[in-house]
């Protein structure tokens, strides 16, 4: 047994980790994809550091600076690489800030809603009988709803600010998870492992948390991937129809938001480099997820 | 048959009733009723006697009691912008989003299925890759994005088409329509091509995995053993298991187009009720956001419903007794 398996994997290869990242590499888009967001995550972590100007100080900014086109110099003597915005802001340096927002936001309410709808899922099918489906049933309802409504009415309700939009995509969110987590879990339940551990009276947090939330991981990786992605989508989308965060916050969406106005009069880098950038980082998540998935569940190749 | 279309009715109706509690609830105790009936510069006196008219001060489950009777009289409250009763605003707009909504779903599928089948046909050729890779950049474009960049271009830049507005409309059957006339096509074309992109490449990849999926079964490979044409086996025996969950997975999708032509209206200022929407959260215009979100509460649950019993109809394998928990 032991032979058998040393001769298919290579010497190096042996922990599920090196298994999973010796397939990972075989699909140079990914490789490059995954390179891609590192980097940007890098650039908005470091922003304060590498931003030619910070974006915020406002009593930096000059008005005369407002609008430039890319490569023009400003007042100061800065050149705007990416051009200016209407208040006269660096756009590489409002750029950089807005992804930090955009990650920030994204990543956390991504977590969350995970954390939520994974203990909810996970819950109500180990319990199972009516908590079981009174719990799905919430979750169907609002998964037949579109996500973006859903988060639109409550936003409508809280009013703008990150914490809200936080709690709004979490919202919106959960159900995925909870949706994900009790496919994978239901197959768990009923295995001889489970019983085992309930035959040596572990507590239900343990069997729960300790044996079955591990074997339930490969999907939940998946959709956490690819719902941190829409969850980006989603912020900037919000922000941009001015229900997300507030002008004293401004993420890519808001960034695009604000050179809309301007782009009727041909002005158009302030709309598309923040948006190219919102797209690369959408893009770069979902093809990093999509092998990922590919290689956890090679069947469902879709 | 007739007890399962009058099960899922029945529970249609509740999943209504549900949901008017949650908005009512919504209402209530997330936010102040008394916001969301009287305007805001009422005086304190107008706003006593309000709460009395509209029986604030009564026990919450009567309250929602009343609030459900008007809202079967089609009465949600009356706009603080314009005055309007707010259930009628929203219906009046409703017919520019269904056509948009339409057109747009149209469109993904005039496109998105003829590239998915072939791409499925021949996953493995430069043109096969190469609208797979379109398909994951439409999949991860911001909707609102590509819209303005769709003006720059074709509105700002070159001057073909209008940069928003819904321009010119022709009347049929009582409903002001666009696509009837080349002007209104004009000003269609842009928002509805918007709108398509993200469930083109959704139809796009579902139609490629079901054709891998069905080329590579039995029944085909023997078809190609008796010697039937390739187009005969394509064109029939590969398409037509091909097609029916793809219309079935838009037909649910349609909800959603209708829901994100919010952010397409906004874009190309499409007088549609999506729009009135974002005007109404804006403004803390209350009635017509309540009005809106019951009117797309029951759009989704009759599209539901539809989905459903058709579906049930379509295929017979579907045992009626427990469809649907």
């Amino acid at each position: 047994m032991t032979a058998a398996t040393k001769t298919r994997a290579t010497p190096k290869a042996t922990s599920p980790w090196a298994l999973f990242w010796a397939e990972y590499v075989r699909s140079p888009v990914a490789v490059c994809a995954l390179a891609g967001f590192l980097i940007m995550v890098l650039a908005a972590a470091l922003a304060p550091w590498i931003a030619p100007q910070n974006p915020y100080a406002l009593e930096t900014l000059d008005i005369m600076d407002a609008r430039l086109p890319p490569g023009s110099e400003s007042m100061t003597g800065l050149v705007f690489l990416l051009g200016s915005d209407g208040a006269g802001r660096d756009l590489l340096s409002a750029i950089l800030y807005g992804m930090r927002t955009s990650l920030l936001v994204g990543v956390v309410s991504g977590l969350l809603g995970m954390a939520f709808g994974v203990v909810v899922g996970l819950v109500a099918t180990y319990r199972g009988g009516r908590t079981e489906t009174f719990i799905m049933r919430i979750v169907d309802l609002q998964l037949s709803f579109p996500t973006i409504l859903v988060a639109l009415i409550l936003l409508s309700v809280l009013g703008k600010g990150v914490n809200n939009i936080i709690l709004a995509l979490v919202i919106a969110q959960w159900a995925y998870f909870a949706r994900a987590i009790r496919g994978a879990a239901l197959a768990e339940r009923s295995k001889e492992y489970v019983e085992a551990a309930r035959a040596q009276r572990l507590s239900h947090m343990r069997i729960l948390f300790g044996h079955i939330l591990p074997n339930c991981m490969p999907p939940l990786i998946v959709i956490g991937t690819l719902q941190t992605a829409s969850a980006i989508l989603l912020e900037a989308t919000l922000s941009f129809l001015g229900v997300g965060l507030p002008q004293t916050e401004p993420s890519l969406g808001m960034l695009i938001a604000n050179g809309f106005e301007s782009m009727m009069s041909g002005r158009y880098w302030i709309s598309i480099y923040p948006g190219i950038v919102l797209l690369l980082l959408i893009m770069t998540i979902n093809l990093v997820g999509d092998r990922i998935r590919t290689i956890l569940n090679p069947r469902s190749n879709g | 048959m007739t007890l399962f279309i009058l099960r899922r009715i029945l529970q249609s109706v509740i999943v209504a009733l549900v949901m008017s509690l949650i908005v009512f609830l919504g209402m209530n105790v997330i936010g102040n009723p008394v916001d969301i009936l009287v305007s805001a510069d009422a005086s304190q006196r107008d706003i006593e006697e309000a709460i009395a008219r509209l029986g604030l001060d009564r026990p919450l489950h009567e309250q929602y009691l009343y609030f459900l009777r008007n809202a079967l009289n089609g009465d949600l409250g009356v706009s603080f912008v314009s005055g309007q009763n707010a259930l009628s605003a929203v219906l009046t707009r409703l017919p520019a989003t269904l056509e948009l909504a339409l057109v747009a779903m149209a469109l993904a599928l005039l496109i998105g299925l003829p590239l998915g089948f072939l791409v499925g046909l021949r996953p493995d050729t430069l043109l096969s890759r190469m609208i797979m890779g379109g398909s994951i950049v439409a999949f991860s474009l911001p909707t609102f994005w590509i819209g303005i960049v769709l003006i720059m271009i074709f509105a700002v830049q070159l001057g073909w088409l209008p940069s928003g507005g819904r321009g010119p409309t022709t009347t049929i059957l009582g409903f002001p329509v666009s696509f009837l006339s080349l002007d209104g096509l004009r000003y269609l074309m842009l928002p509805a091509l918007t709108l398509a992109l993200f469930k083109m490449a959704l139809i796009i990849r579902l139609t490629a995995a079901g054709t891998i999926e069905v080329a590579g079964q039995e029944y085909v490979r023997f078809a190609h053993a008796k010697g039937i044409s390739r187009w005969r086996i394509t064109s029939i025996h590969i398409l037509r298991n091909v097609i029916p969950p793809v219309v079935t997975v838009s037909a649910m999708e349609f909800g959603n187009i209708i829901a994100f032509s919010v952010v397409t209206e906004t874009v190309y200022s499409w007088p549609g009720m999506g729009k009135l929407l974002i005007d109404a959260i804006r403004l803390g215009d209350r009635p017509v956001v309540v009005a809106y979100l019951m009117v797309c509460v029951l759009i989704f649950i009759l599209l539901n419903l539809i989905v459903d019993i058709l579906y049930s109809l379509l295929d017979p394998r579907i045992s009626l007794k427990d469809a649907q928990p």
